[in-house]
């Protein structure tokens, strides 16, 4: 139904089982990924001039009659979303788990970077892996023939995971203490930035293949990441792709995010890589026990 | 793209209050939206418009408050409007700023009967 990307009333799959819904109100809507929240306490506004919205618009509720009434509300839009990550943190920190939210454009060689890193880091740590795409389990596939634990999202025409998802994902995963958690988000460099899952660091891949403009035409995601892989390294002597104008644009939107510049197929930089997932999980263990 | 889901929620959260507050009808929904969210208004109103067919907010306008960007540049240390993460600080010329608004994505209140 979305014009621009796809995004529809659709169905989510995990490992090819619908995920379940938990409230349908209405049937039209097949598409409710979230259920209700607990109980707030909603204040009805009784009298007008404490209404913070007459003070900024006045003039602005001329259609209010006196048949109706205002109630102030004062919520996140994602407030669900972000109640999910939040649980989601706390049964991450409760395992020891360190989640990583990998995002890039599709075709920036995610897979096979992950591939790559499982392979160099299943000796020192128990990995699971996350895989969102709109279709297939391919990339599951992928995964699970290194040996690793993977779950496959099928977000149907859904553009991004959500934290709900991952929520449902984990109930399905049995993930070891003190593992490594990767999860692939769909391929796709602005809607997945508005949606925390409650990973630790948000990762996002730019391969040297794509113009070097991007962090300055998607500045959302490069605003949102903790760390820059330049992937596909290899390739520059092929191409007239401009590394240091790239990093100057990320560093435009996000001016401490870190760049390492990699290549997963012949794997330079991994070791850097794989350094900055150890200093981060460290970091991200000690600032728990405090 | 990702504004169906954000209708979705906006939906979620007026059914959330109507079970609360008990009203049958939804006039009008007012949002707060940063100039830095990452929010077509546009195609907010357009799904909106969808998801709300045959739900107590069919009626519903979308009342949407743009909430300017701004920030503190982190080398001058003076407040600055933004309007896009890619702007530098027009006193210094750093890029380093820390936003202090215009990232909201809030449902303030509802106009209800």
């Amino acid at each position: 139904m979305c014009t621009t990307c796809g995004c529809g009333l659709s169905q989510i799959r995990i490992n090819n089982k619908p995920m379940r819904i938990q409230r349908q109100s209405h049937q039209s809507l097949t598409y409710r990924p979230l259920r209700p929240s607990p109980a707030q306490n909603h204040e009805p506004i009784k009298d007008p001039a404490s209404n913070p919205l007459k003070a900024k618009n006045p003039g602005r509720r001329d259609h209010q009659t006196s048949e109706t009434r205002m109630i102030k509300i004062e919520r996140d839009i994602l407030a669900e979303n972000n109640r999910y990550a939040t649980q989601n943190r706390h049964y991450f920190s409760a395992h020891r788990i360190f989640a990583l939210n990998l995002l890039s454009s599709p075709g920036s060689g995610k897979t096979t970077l992950l591939v790559q890193t499982i392979q160099m880091l299943r000796n020192l740590y128990p990995i699971a892996v996350i895989e969102g795409d709109q279709q297939t389990d391919h990339d599951a596939t992928r995964i699970r023939a290194t040996g690793a634990p993977a779950v496959q999202i099928n977000t149907g025409k859904g553009c991004h995971l959500d934290a709900a998802m991952i929520d449902r994902a984990l109930q399905q995963m049995h993930i070891e203490n003190n593992s490594v958690l990767f999860i692939e988000n769909v391929g796709n460099l602005v809607c997945p930035a508005s949606f925390d899952l409650g990973e630790a660091h948000k990762v996002i891949i730019l391969s040297v293949t794509e113009g070097e403009d991007k962090p300055l035409k998607y500045p959302d995601m490069f605003q949102a990441a903790d760390l820059l892989l330049l992937n596909k390294c290899d390739l520059l002597p092929h191409l007239t792709f401009d590394t240091g104008l790239a990093i100057e644009y990320a560093h435009r939107i996000n001016p401490s995010l870190p760049v390492i510049q990699i290549s997963a197929t012949h794997g330079s930089g991994m070791t850097a890589w794989l350094e900055w997932i150890e200093a981060c999980r460290r970091a991200t263990a000690g600032a728990l026990r405090q | 793209m990702h504004e169906l889901s954000l209708a979705e929620n906006i939906l979620q959260l007026i059914e959330d209050a109507a079970q609360q507050q008990h009203f049958t009808q939804v006039e009008a929904v007012w949002l707060e939206i940063g100039q830095l969210a990452c929010v077509e208004h546009e195609s907010l109103r357009f799904f909106f418009n969808s998801v709300k067919k045959d739900t107590i907010a069919q009626e519903a306008k979308l009342e949407i408050i743009t909430i300017t960007g701004q920030g503190i540049c982190d080398r001058c240390h003076q407040t600055i409007a933004v309007n896009s993460y890619d702007m530098a600080c027009p006193r210094c010329g750093g890029y380093a700023v820390t936003i202090t608004q215009g990232e909201e994505m809030r449902m303030n209140a509802l106009e209800v009967k």
